[in-house]
C-alpha cells in the first residue's frame, strides 16, 4: 500500500499556460502544423493591419467631421443642449452606478471611457471640458449615491423622465424661444438621430409587441384575427418599404391638417416594423410555459390579468431574452436604412462626407469608423443582456 | 381515523358529466363530501378521476348536472368560479410552483395580490405555514434548488396561505422518489387530523387506511364502489373493486 507522504504538484507541462497550449494548440502534429500556419497568417495580416492603421490611413477625415457624423446638421450655436442632455444622462448612470452597482457599472466606466476617448480627436476647447465635466459627473453621481438605497426610487423615477427631459432639450419650444428654439427632427443627424430612432423604436415597438403577441392568443376571434393579420403582412414586407409606404401613406392617413415630420415618420415605420417581430419572440415564450402554471394561478384565486402580469409574463419575457436582444441589435442596425428615405444618420452622414471631393477615396477609413461605432453599441447591448440572463437565471430555473 | 366536526355538506355533486369532444369521460357522478371529512378517490387511470376533482374548482368545465360548494352553485358566472377558487385549495401531481420566485414570494403572491394582505402579514403566515410542514430554512430559495418533496410540501403550504375551507390533492406523490413521498403525506395527515376537509386522489392506500372516512372507486367514467376504507379493504362488493385491490396491493 502506498501512502502519499507530502502533496504532490503535477509537472510544469500539464498545468498551467504551456499544459493549456499543449492541450489546445498543439495536442497533435495535425494541430500543431495547423497552429503554426495559421498562427503565420495572422500575424502578416495583422501587421499589415496595424501599419495601415498606424501609418498609412488618413485620419483626418474622421477627425475633421466629426461634428457631421454626431449631430448631422443640428445647428452649430445650439450644439450645447446637446451636451446638456448628455451630462444630464451620464450623472443618471452615476447615480444608478451607485445606488446599484452591477450592469450600471460597467455602463458607467464605459461611458467615461468614451468621453476620454473622444479627446483622442482635435476637438474644440469647449467639446474637451464638457468631456472633462461628463466624467467628474459620472464619478461624482457614484460617489454621492454610495450606498444610499433609499435613493433607489427617486433614481427609477429621473430616468424615466429622462427621455422627456432629452427631447425636451434637443428639440426645444417654439421658434422664437430665446433659450431653447425650436429644432426639428428633421435636422437632427448623424449618430444622435441614430441613437434616438432606436431608443424609442426598441421602447415603443418591444410592449406593443408583447401586447399584440398576448392578443394573438386571445379567445376573442376580432382580436386575434387583427393580431394575426398584422404580424403577417408586417413581416411579409421588407423594412424598406415600410419606411417609404410610412413616409407616402401616413400622411395620406392623417388628412392634410397635420403634418408629421420625416423622422417621425421613419419612426413609426421602425416601431411597426420590429413589434411584429417582438410578437413573434414573445409568442414563443408564452408558448414555452407549461399550462401546469397557469392552472396553479387559477387555482389560487388569481384572475387572467394577474396571472398573466405575475406569473406568465415574467417567465416568457425571461425565456426570451436573448431573441429579444438580438431584435434590439437588429432594429439598431436597421436604422441605417432610413438614409433610402432622405433622413441623414450616421451611415447618411457617412456617405454625406464621402462626397465631398477632398474626402475623396477615404472610404475605408470612414467606414471602419461608422462600424466600430455600431459595434459598440450593439457589443454593449449584448453585454447587458448577458449579465441579465445569469442575474436572472436564464435556462436555469 | 378522524370523525368529520359538523355535519353540513360542503360539496354536493349531483349527476355531473362531462364530455371531451366525443369522449365521455364523467358519466353522471353523484358525490357529497361533508365538512372536515377526508375522501380518498381511487381507480385506474383514465378512470375520470383526475377530470372529476378539477371540475369542482373549474380547471375543467362540467356539461351538465349540478355542482354546489359550501353552497355556491358552480356555473359560468365568472363571481361564483372566483368565490369558489379562494375556497378551495389544490395540490397538483406536478407541483406546479412558480420557478422564478422565491419559495416565500410563490407562498405570499395570492395572498398579497387576491386577499391585499400587505407584505409583512402574509411573510409572517408564510413562514408560519413553512414550519408547519417542516422546512422553513427553505424560505428564500427558489424552487429549482428543492428536492421534489421539499417542493411538493412547498405547493402545500402555498394552497394553506389562502386559508381554504377544502384541499383538493391530485395525486401529490406519484411524481415523487419514494423515499421523499413519507414526508409529503406526513404533512397531509396533519392535515386532515386538524380537520380540514380532504378530497384526495392519491394510490397511497397507508393514507387512506389511517385518515380517510370515505374510499371511492371511479373507473370508465362512474363510481364503482364507495365506502369506509375498512369496507373497501375487507369487504368490497364489487368484482372491479377487487380486481382494482389485487393489482395495487400486489407489493
Amino acid at each position: 500500500m502506498t501512502t502519499l507522504s507530502e502533496e504532490l504538484h503535477p509537472p510544469r507541462s500539464e498545468v498551467g499556460p504551456i499544459g493549456w497550449l499543449r492541450a489546445n494548440l498543439f495536442s497533435s502534429t495535425g494541430n500543431a502544423l495547423l497552429t503554426v500556419v495559421s498562427g503565420a497568417l495572422l500575424g502578416l495580416a495583422g501587421i499589415g493591419v496595424i501599419d495601415w492603421i498606424v501609418n498609412r490611413a488618413q485620419w483626418r477625415v474622421i477627425a475633421d467631421n466629426l461634428r457631421v457624423l454626431m449631430l448631422g446638421i443640428y445647428p452649430i450655436d445650439q450644439t450645447w443642449r446637446v451636451w446638456v442632455t448628455i451630462l444630464i444622462g451620464v450623472s443618471l448612470i452615476g447615480l444608478g452606478w451607485g445606488v446599484w452597482g452591477g450592469i450600471l457599472r460597467s455602463l458607467a466606466l464605459g461611458s467615461a471611457a468614451a468621453a476620454l476617448l473622444l479627446n483622442l480627436f482635435p476637438v474644440a476647447a469647449d467639446t474637451r471640458l464638457y468631456t472633462v465635466v461628463a466624467v467628474g459627473l459620472i464619478f461624482g453621481g457614484y460617489r454621492l449615491a454610495r450606498g444610499r438605497a433609499a435613493w433607489r426610487r427617486p433614481v427609477i423615477v429621473l430616468g424615466f423622465l429622462f427621455p422627456i427631459v432629452a427631447v425636451l432639450l434637443l428639440r426645444g419650444l417654439d421658434e422664437r424661444h430665446p433659450v431653447l428654439p425650436l429644432v426639428r427632427y428633421d435636422v437632427w443627424g448623424g449618430l444622435l438621430l441614430t441613437f434616438s430612432l432606436a431608443l424609442l423604436g426598441i421602447v415603443i415597438s418591444f410592449p406593443l409587441g408583447v401586447l399584440l403577441a398576448l392578443g394573438r392568443r386571445s379567445s376573442l376571434p376580432v382580436v386575434r384575427g387583427a393580431c394575426i393579420a398584422y404580424i403577417e403582412l408586417i413581416r411579409g414586407v421588407p423594412l424598406v418599404t415600410i419606411l417609404f409606404m410610412a413616409q407616402v401613406v401616413l400622411p395620406l392617413f392623417l388628412g392634410g391638417e397635420t403634418t408629421l415630420e420625416r423622422s417621425t415618420r421613419a419612426l413609426i415605420g421602425v416601431v411597426l416594423f420590429s413589434a411584429a417581430y417582438h410578437a413573434e419572440n414573445v409568442r414563443g415564450g408564452l408558448q414555452s410555459i407549461p399550462p401546469g402554471q397557469i392552472e396553479a394561478a387559477k387555482a389560487l384565486g388569481m384572475n387572467s390579468l394577474l396571472t398573466t402580469v405575475l406569473i406568465v409574463l415574467p417567465q416568457a419575457l425571461r425565456a426570451v431574452l436573448p431573441a429579444t436582444t438580438g431584435q434590439f441589435i437588429s432594429l439598431f442596425k436597421d436604422t441605417s436604412l432610413v438614409a433610402i428615405v432622405g433622413l441623414t444618420d450616421l451611415l447618411g452622414a457617412a456617405r454625406g462626407v464621402l462626397a465631398k471631393p477632398e474626402f475623396l477615396g477615404l472610404s475605408n477609413e470612414v467606414y471602419i469608423f461608422v462600424a466600430l461605432i455600431f459595434w459598440t453599441f450593439t457589443y454593449s447591448m449584448s453585454f447587458v443582456s448577458r449579465r441579465m440572463e445569469a442575474a436572472l437565471g436564464v435556462g436555469k430555473r | 381515523m378522524s370523525s368529520p366536526n359538523g355535519q353540513d355538506d360542503i360539496i354536493v355533486c349531483r349527476d355531473v358529466h362531462k364530455w371531451y369532444g366525443n369522449f365521455h369521460a364523467l358519466k353522471g357522478i353523484n358525490l357529497t363530501v361533508k365538512r372536515g371529512e377526508v375522501v380518498v378517490i381511487f381507480g385506474p387511470s383514465g378512470s375520470g378521476k383526475s377530470t372529476f376533482i378539477r371540475t369542482i374548482n373549474r380547471l375543467e368545465e362540467h356539461q351538465r348536472g349540478q355542482i354546489v360548494v359550501d353552497g355556491i352553485e358552480l356555473t359560468h358566472d365568472l363571481r361564483n368560479i372566483e368565490a369558489i377558487r379562494s375556497e378551495v385549495g389544490m395540490v397538483f401531481q406536478q407541483f406546479n410552483l412558480f420557478p422564478h420566485l422565491t419559495v416565500i414570494q410563490n407562498i405570499t403572491l395570492a395572498p398579497r395580490w387576491v386577499r391585499r394582505r400587505n407584505r409583512a402579514e402574509a411573510e409572517d403566515k408564510a413562514m408560519q405555514l413553512l414550519k408547519r410542514v417542516g422546512i422553513p430554512e427553505q424560505a428564500h430559495k427558489y424552487p429549482g434548488q428543492l428536492s421534489g418533496g421539499q417542493q411538493q410540501r412547498v405547493a402545500i403550504a402555498r394552497a394553506l396561505a389562502m386559508d381554504p375551507k377544502i384541499m383538493l390533492f391530485d395525486e401529490p406523490t406519484s411524481a415523487l422518489d419514494p423515499e421523499m413521498i413519507k414526508e409529503v403525506l406526513d404533512v397531509m395527515i396533519e392535515l386532515a387530523r386538524s380537520g380540514m376537509t380532504i378530497v384526495a386522489v392519491t394510490h397511497e392506500m397507508g393514507f387512506a387506511r389511517s385518515v380517510a372516512n370515505r374510499m371511492v372507486l371511479f373507473d370508465e367514467g362512474v363510481i364503482v364502489e364507495e365506502g369506509t376504507p375498512q369496507q373497501i379493504f375487507e369487504a368490497p362488493q364489487h368484482d372491479r373493486t377487487k380486481l382494482f385491490l389485487s393489482q395495487i396491493l400486489r407489493h
